[in-house]
Parts: C-alpha cells; sequence; structure tokens
C-alpha cells in the first residue's frame, strides 16, 4: 500500500471537474441543517433576543471567516484547506492539529445530522400510524449510503448535494413567504412570544455557543480546492454566495420560529422549523419542511464526509498519519480509504451518544480552528 | 549550511495497520472520556411550581394557545422508577411541565475560568512556538535557509 496511486506509471490525483455551484453546495450544504435544527438551542440558553444577538454577532465572524479563506486559498490551495494553510504557514505541528480539528468537527457534524434524521423519521413515522418505527437503522443507512456516494466520486456527490441544498432553502423561503404578509396562512405574534433576556447578559454570552450552529462548516468550502476546475474563481464565489445564503436563512429561520412558539419549548425542540409548519396547520408545508429537514441533514452528512475525509487524506499523503489514507482510488479518484475509516467514527457517535453533546463536540472543535485561522491570516500577510 | 534532506523510513503495510487501529482508539478515547467523565454540556436544573397552571408557569394565553397546538397540557406529571429501571408516569403525562422548568445553571468559579484560560492560551503558545522551529527547519532543509 503506498502513499500515491499510480496507473502505467503515471500518478493520479483527485479529480478536477468542480465549479462555483458545487462550492456553494458544498458549504451551504453543510451548514444549512443548523437552520433546520441546533441554532434554536441558543434560545434555549438565553432566550429568544440573546439568538437573534448571537445569529447576527456569529454572522459577521463568519463573514470574516469566509473571507479569510477567500484570501488565503487564493495562495495555498490544496485539499484539506485550513490543515495545508498551516502546514505551508505555521508549520508542521499546527498542521497536524488543525487537521484533527477538522476531522472532529466535520465526523460529529456529521452524526448529529444522522441523529436527527433517525429522530424525524420515528415522529413522522409514529405521526402516521407506524408505532413501531425505530431511528437506529435509519441513522445507519443515512451514514452508510452517503459514504458509499462519497466512494464512488465527488461530481455525483457534490451535484445531489446542489439539488437537495437548494431544495432544503426554498422550503424555508416558501415558509417565511406563507407567515407574512397579507397573504399569511397564520399570525406570527413576537409580541406576546418574545419575553425579553431570561438570563440576563450572561444568556446571551452563553447562547454565542450555539449561535455558531447558523454557519458552522461554510469554511469547509476550501477542503474542494484539489478538485475544483478554477480554486482563484470558483472557491471565493462559491463561499461569499454560500455565505450571503445563510445570513437570509438564518434571519428568516429566527423569525418565523420566535413568531410560533415559546422560548422554553424552542429552545429545546429538536426540528425547530418542521414544529413550525405544524403550527401553521397547513398540511402541504409540513411536507415540504419534512423533506426539507431530511434533505438538508442528508446534505449536511454528506458534505462532512467529503470534508473530514479530504483532511485526514491530506494528513495521510504528507505522512502525519499511515501513509495508506494518502491514496486515491484508481477509477473513482477519490481518497476512499479515508472515507472508509471514518465511517466507524460516525456510527459509534451517531449511535451512542446525545444530539447537544454531539453538537457541543463539533462546535468547540471548530472553535479551536477559528482560534487558528485569526492567528494564521495574519502570519500569511506577513510572510 | 543546509541540512540534510530527510526522507522518511518506509512503514510496513503490519505497522501502519497497527497505527491506524492505535489512531482510532485514540479518536474514541479522546471524544469519549468527555461524555463519560460527564465534562460535556451545561448543568441544568429545574424550577419548581407550586400552581401547575399555564399562568403558575408564567406563561401567557399566547403562549399557551401554542403550547395546546403542538400537543401540551398543564397540570403536574410524576415519574416514578420502578425497580426493574423502568420509568412509570402518572398524573399527566403530556404535561409541558419538564421543558417549562428547565433551566441551565450559569454559576462557574472564576478560579477554574482562569485555569481554562491558561490552558487554552499555553496549548496554542506551544503550538505556535513549535511549529515555527520546525517551519524553520523544513525551510532550511529545502531552500538552504534562503
Amino acid at each position: 500500500m503506498s502513499q500515491t496511486t499510480t496507473i502505467h506509471g503515471e500518478k493520479i490525483s483527485l479529480l478536477r471537474v468542480l465549479g462555483p455551484g458545487h462550492v456553494w453546495a458544498l458549504g451551504v450544504g453543510i451548514v444549512l441543517v443548523g437552520e433546520y435544527m441546533g441554532w434554536n438551542f441558543a434560545v434555549g440558553k438565553g432566550g429568544m433576543i440573546a439568538a437573534l444577538i448571537a445569529c447576527w454577532v456569529a454572522g459577521l465572524l463568519y463573514t470574516c471567516v469566509a473571507m479569510i479563506d477567500s484570501e488565503v486559498t487564493s495562495t495555498v490551495a490544496a485539499a484539506g484547506g485550513q490543515y495545508a494553510q498551516a502546514k505551508h504557514i505555521v508549520g508542521p505541528l499546527m498542521a497536524f492539529n488543525v487537521g484533527l480539528f477538522l476531522v472532529f468537527a466535520y465526523t460529529m457534524l456529521e452524526a448529529a445530522n444522522a441523529i436527527t434524521l433517525g429522530y424525524l423519521v420515528q415522529t413522522v413515522g409514529t405521526m402516521a400510524g407506524f408505532e413501531g418505527v425505530h431511528d437506529k437503522p435509519f441513522i445507519v443507512l443515512t451514514i452508510v449510503f452517503l459514504a458509499w456516494l462519497n466512494y464512488r466520486g465527488v461530481y455525483a456527490t457534490l451535484t445531489f448535494n446542489l439539488v437537495i441544498t437548494a431544495i432544503a432553502f426554498v422550503a424555508i423561503l416558501v415558509l417565511f413567504t406563507a407567515v407574512i404578509g397579507p397573504w399569511a396562512i397564520v399570525e406570527l405574534n413576537h409580541k406576546d412570544l418574545i419575553t425579553g433576556l431570561p438570563y440576563g447578559w450572561m444568556g446571551v454570552i452563553a447562547a454565542l455557543h450555539f449561535g455558531l450552529w447558523y454557519y458552522l462548516g461554510i469554511e469547509g468550502t476550501t477542503q474542494a480546492a484539489e478538485e475544483v476546475r478554477s480554486p482563484a474563481r470558483a472557491l471565493p464565489l462559491g463561499t461569499m454566495l454560500g455565505m450571503i445564503t445563510l445570513l437570509i436563512a438564518a434571519t428568516m429561520t429566527w423569525y418565523i420560529c420566535s413568531g410560533l412558539m415559546p422560548w422554553e419549548y424552542l429552545g429545546q425542540a429538536v426540528t425547530p422549523l418542521f414544529d413550525a409548519a405544524r403550527l401553521t396547520g397547513s398540511g402541504p408545508l409540513m411536507v415540504l419542511l419534512f423533506v426539507g429537514t431530511i434533505f438538508s441533514t442528508l446534505a449536511s452528512a454528506n458534505g462532512c464526509i467529503n470534508d473530514a475525509s479530504r483532511a485526514w487524506f491530506s494528513m495521510g499523503r504528507d505522512r502525519y498519519l499511515p501513509v495508506v489514507f494518502g491514496a486515491v482510488h484508481p477509477k473513482y479518484r477519490t481518497p476512499y480509504r479515508s472515507i472508509v475509516f471514518l465511517v466507524p467514527v460516525a456510527l459509534v457517535f451517531a449511535y451512542y451518544a446525545p444530539l447537544d453533546q454531539v453538537i457541543t463536540f463539533s462546535i468547540l472543535s471548530g472553535l479551536l480552528g477559528y482560534t487558528f485561522m485569526s492567528i494564521n491570516v495574519m502570519m500569511f500577510r506577513r510572510k | 549550511m543546509a541540512k540534510k534532506r530527510y526522507e522518511p523510513p518506509q512503514q510496513s503495510i503490519a505497522g501502519q495497520t497497527i497505527d491506524s487501529l492505535f489512531l482510532l482508539a485514540l479518536v474514541f478515547a479522546t471524544l469519549f472520556a468527555p461524555l463519560y467523565l460527564g465534562l460535556a454540556g451545561g448543568g441544568k436544573t429545574s424550577l419548581e411550581f407550586k400552581d401547575q397552571t399555564w399562568a403558575g408557569w408564567g406563561q401567557n394565553p399566547a403562549m399557551q394557545a401554542q403550547w395546546e397546538k403542538l400537543g401540551y397540557t398543564d397540570g403536574a406529571k410524576v415519574v416514578t422508577k420502578k425497580e426493574d429501571g423502568t420509568e412509570e408516569v402518572t398524573g399527566n403525562a403530556t404535561s409541558a411541565v419538564d421543558l417549562v422548568s428547565s433551566r441551565f445553571d450559569y454559576s462557574f468559579d472564576p478560579l477554574w475560568l482562569a485555569i481554562t484560560a491558561l490552558v487554552v492560551i499555553l496549548y496554542f503558545y506551544i503550538v505556535f512556538h513549535w511549529s515555527a522551529k520546525e517551519y524553520r527547519d523544513v525551510i532550511d532543509e529545502k531552500f538552504n535557509n534562503k
């Protein structure tokens, strides 16, 4: 088993087939699920207003993250994203650490997505009269199917992401349109449902923890650097368009949910946008938001497998990990060994760990990565 | 003078397999340790209500209406643990009391906060410092320190 794959003496690398749309689908695909689940724990941490402050403060921070990535990637465009940046700008030890942050953040996010999908299938199955529906088989099926898709090729994987992410975003737009304006099918009641700051300003600080969930993962677009046709154009364009999409989706999501649910419920709900659709009483909207939630979790898990495997692959290629992980599939041109290796990690955590703690692992790993990024960009400009 | 270029030794398949399994074990240990030690997630507490009605829980009529649309009711819910480990719910099983009364406990020890901050700062200092040294070694090896 060697570090590189060769056919007839020619070195095989990852396939350069992606465009800006795929980059958008990778970034937004990973994150949009944050609007469907997870962001609302910020409401539980500090109330509705705290969640809105967290949404905008985190939005500002992530816009900076996207701009840093666009700037640095223009020079360091390699699979591994921030790991490759650390290797070229800071040094080997930092690179190894950043690689692990990335793998932990994406693998835990993948597990969180699978848990949500399983929960939703179980809930809707019970509502539809299938009392015996169990979430665990759906968790396993999701992770294994998406790993197989990633194994088979990046173009099909991210084209699939593009379609399902676009549908999930349109579902939020449709729900928003249905609850505002003179044609609204249900009245939003922010005045009576928003109760100020139940924990004071301490709650606002606590809410920032889950405020990151609105955008966590957008920086993953840089992982596609070796698979886009034009990195200098596609990566900044796809990433910045992704950030704009997420800022719009996050604000709309907060507005809809905070006008429909008491904060104590919203702060502990597993699928808040689906619950918002339930509260409109509209059958078609419920179906649309059910589909949106399923698609957003699938898109996120799919993108996470893509990103975690690229980071693991890059570390293997550079001999930071056993070199077996640095191999590219001779036919599908994907980092297949890294994809397969990370499947059991995601499965075990999706099966045994609670959702909020899996999310916390992902956020903490992300935070360590962002701390690195802010110092890294200053060093990048100096060098 | 430039350092001699480092050529890493070729690792056997058995060695790589053992390393991979060891890494997998380390990943599980790193992530599961906080779960088992109860370090992940915030501390929680619960409000005590004397009046088990929507108004007694601090819910106004608009909130009550939304709770009811979501399938919840007011009233007390009593959960008792049986000898075989299962839970028996008596009283009002669909009561929202668990959700309404749940609160986070944000009390913390400033000393532990300072220690945590120090650990994080120290960690980043050490990693950046050693990385800079390794970076200079690589430049020296590849470009004759130019």
